[in-house]
């Protein structure tokens, strides 16, 4: 007989250690699939979790790592102050759109002058555009007590909308034949956001990623608005008699996380993307809820969460051209680190124990 | 600005160096595939996936091919050719227009590596360009329809407001406008290529607003099943002959038919003969054909579209010969004048006689 007994308080220990323990049985269980569909799964987890590291083609994967990485880490860091505080944005896609559009937009009002300004501008201009589209939902929120999660997904549509508009018809190329698409940014060097330095994937967008990380420790640990989040998320009567206003942090944790999910669209609209195309936005905003609770909310554990999806990803893709994988299996393989994430969370609040109850 | 440009150039030339140590290999030419779809779509994909099949086939062991599907067009799309061309392909299809510019980008950084785009228009010394003249499909599938619908109301999914979509939406409306002056066409967009709950979503609306029947540019069944469950709704195959669906709802088909091009193209790499072009085939030279024409549809109708086929086939007919006038009454193609090829890659207009606009 199995019982799950209660824990007086959740286990440190185990709130660290279940990540890894959902990748290892992911490992299993994935590494079952693969095989399968005849495939060896030894070699399936090596292309996915080794080769894109420490591989033969690494020097070209671990830059894309970070490319990947740098948008589901920044996005994700904006939305677990709102987690922890308990305020649920689930529609930083969207934000994600409007920032790219509205930064995008303003580089091509400027095309085809050359300026050290024209990039900045388009960076604030990113963040404001996020931060907007997140007023939506917040000012909703705050002013007539509407569900913020429901506003925040349904606004991702709309933003699409937008998107889909804009790549047909508001800043479509002049120049490109009547096909959908906007100028390429990331060939207009004024407003690209090219690598750093060369081969390492090193943008402005996955620098802007570790700011982020940084800024949200130092937020939550030593500083009173991240006290109040904390409080607000754990005990919401204590944060209200201590004088936390609710519709302050609403807006808040809104703001941040509208402004860096409109950041991340920016920098991948002039970098990696290049062009605001009818399918720019391929579900960062959504798998960096993903990549939040993965990274237990944690700004250092975002940071390892998102690079750990990001592998997934790359890893993914070589496995389906090197191995024939289909797609679908890729994504039940991504799938299963999340179901087993969650399954094995219940450890970190219940003992298992084997044997009767004694009591 | 000059520091960046510099920077770029350099990881360009890094990249570039890394590959050039990285892609020598001998044994079987390596051919890569981009697919925007699932292989299992049942149209555009599909149709790619089968004739990297026929390479196969064709060539044996002196080919081996790679692919990855449901490929997002942008970002990703860059990595995948990457990852192919450095693992050792040599000639990489990319099989969606979505993928221009990262073929472009990625061509530039091997210059060894061959890349073919469908339906593009840039190319580069190692970027050539295909594309298939489906409008002279439609134009037999709107000769078809045109006879076929009693309620005179024929629906249209689009998928993007491209001149691809645009050209077969007005070759299928010239044609069944001649072979039944009262119809009218009603045209939605899908704004997706592959999306059976959209498609369904869209071919229901159509058929509830007396549609009896559907065409379609996007690649699912979706339509067709819709069409199956509202009875007496007629469709046509998309990219695929989608015969499952025959005799009825699907009653004929415009199939593309790639492995022809594919393995004329792999054979020039082998030969050291490959060289940057851009074709544009339809159904004279077999790129496009036209799926059987189920026994739902009158014999006479079926003959005159046959015939309608061959003389296209010929080349003794155009489906876009004048008089034709655009859709703002403006003229366009004066009496026997055909359209030229310029024109219709870029063609961004309706003909006269469709109503609403072209989302643009």
């Amino acid at each position: 007989m199995i019982r799950l007994e209660k824990r007086p308080e959740p286990s440190r220990g185990w709130t660290a250690l279940t990540p890894v323990l959902a990748v290892v049985l992911t490992m299993i269980a994935g590494g079952a699939l693969f095989a399968l569909l005849g495939k060896d799964p030894f070699v399936a987890m090596k292309t996915i979790f080794w080769d894109p590291i420490l591989g033969e083609y690494a020097f070209y994967y671990r830059g894309q790592l970070l490319v990947k990485a740098a948008p589901l880490v920044l996005i994700a860091v904006g939305l677990s102050l709102g987690f922890r505080a308990g305020v649920w944005n689930i529609g930083a896609e969207g934000q994600y759109i409007v920032g790219a559009l509205c930064g995008g937009a303003v580089g091509l009002a400027f095309y085809p002058a050359e300026g050290w300004y024209i990039f900045p501008l388009m960076v604030v201009a990113g963040a404001l555009g996020g931060w907007l589209w997140a007023m939506i939902p917040g000012i909703l929120k705050t002013r007539f007590n509407t569900n913020e999660i429901l506003v925040s997904l349904l606004l991702v549509y709309v933003a699409e909308q937008l998107l889909a508009a804009s790549a047909l018809r508001w800043l479509k190329n002049p120049e490109g034949q009547g096909f959908p698409g906007s100028r390429n940014l990331a060939q207009y060097p004024a407003a690209s956001n090219p690598e750093l330095i060369a081969g390492t994937g090193m943008h402005w967008g996955v620098v802007a990623a570790m700011i982020a990380v940084i800024f949200a420790y130092v937020l939550l640990n030593r500083h009173m608005t991240g006290f109040h989040i904390r409080l607000a998320g754990q005990a919401p009567r204590a944060a209200r008699f201590s004088g936390v206003s609710p519709s302050r942090l609403v807006l808040f944790c809104f703001s941040v996380s509208g402004a860096l999910a409109g950041l991340a669209g920016l920098f991948e609209l002039t970098g990696p993307a290049g062009q605001i195309s009818i399918d720019f936005n391929v579900g960062y905003g959504f798998t960096a809820i993903i990549v939040a609770f993965l990274g237990r909310l944690h700004p250092v554990g975002i940071l390892l969460a998102g690079l750990l999806m990001a592998l997934t990803y790359i890893g993914g893709e070589a496995a389906q051209s090197t191995l024939g994988l289909p797609a679908a299996a890729i994504q039940a393989f991504q799938g299963m680190l999340l179901f087993f994430l969650l399954a094995v969370d219940v450890l970190i609040n219940f003992r298992v124990r084997f044997g009767r109850a004694m009591a | 600005m000059q520091r960046r440009t510099l920077l770029g150039t350099a990881a360009a030339a890094a990249v570039l160096a890394g590959a050039n140590l990285a892609v020598a290999q001998d044994g079987p030419l390596k051919v890569g595939f981009i697919f925007v779809g699932p292989i299992g779509d049942g149209g555009w994909t599909y149709e790619h996936n089968q004739a990297r099949l026929a390479v196969e086939e064709e060539f044996g062991d002196k080919v081996e091919t790679v692919y990855q599907e449901s490929v997002p067009e942008g970002a990703d799309a860059e990595r995948a050719m990457t990852q192919m061309a450095l693992s050792g392909a040599k000639l990489i299809f990319t099989t969606s227009f979505g993928y221009m510019d990262p073929t472009i980008n990625v061509a530039a950084k091997f210059p060894d590596v061959k890349f073919e785009h469908a339906t593009g228009f840039k190319r580069t010394d190692n970027v050539g360009t295909y594309s298939a003249r489906f409008y002279e499909g439609r134009a037999i599938q709107g000769h078809i329809a045109g006879k076929l619908t009693k309620t005179n109301k024929i629906g249209y999914i689009g998928s993007y407001p491209i001149p691809e979509v645009i050209r077969g939406i007005n070759s299928a409306y010239i044609h069944a406008k001649k072979a039944n002056p009262d119809v009218e066409f009603n045209v939605v967009w899908a704004y997706t290529w592959f999306d059976p709950a959209k498609e369904a979503d869209a071919a229901t609306a159509l058929i509830e607003q007396g549609n009896d029947v559907i065409l379609q540019h996007t690649d699912s069944t979706a339509p067709q099943a819709a069409a199956e469950k509202a009875g007496n709704v007629y469709t046509f195959g998309q990219a695929s002959d989608m015969a499952e669906f025959a005799p009825m709802p699907r009653v004929s088909s415009i199939i593309d038919n790639w492995a022809p091009y594919y393995i004329e193209r792999v054979r020039a790499v082998m030969d050291g003969t490959w060289q940057s072009d851009d074709t544009w085939d339809g159904i004279g030279a077999g790129m496009v054909k036209i799926g059987e024409i189920s026994s739902a549809v009158p014999e006479e109708v079926k003959a005159e579209a046959l015939a309608l086929k061959d003389k296209i086939a010929s080349g003794e007919y155009h489906p876009f010969t004048g008089p034709l006038k655009k859709q703002d009454g403006s003229d366009w193609l004066a009496e026997g004048e055909t359209a030229d090829d310029g024109t219709l890659l870029g063609m961004n207009f309706y003909v006269e006689g469709l109503t609403g606009d072209i989302p643009n």
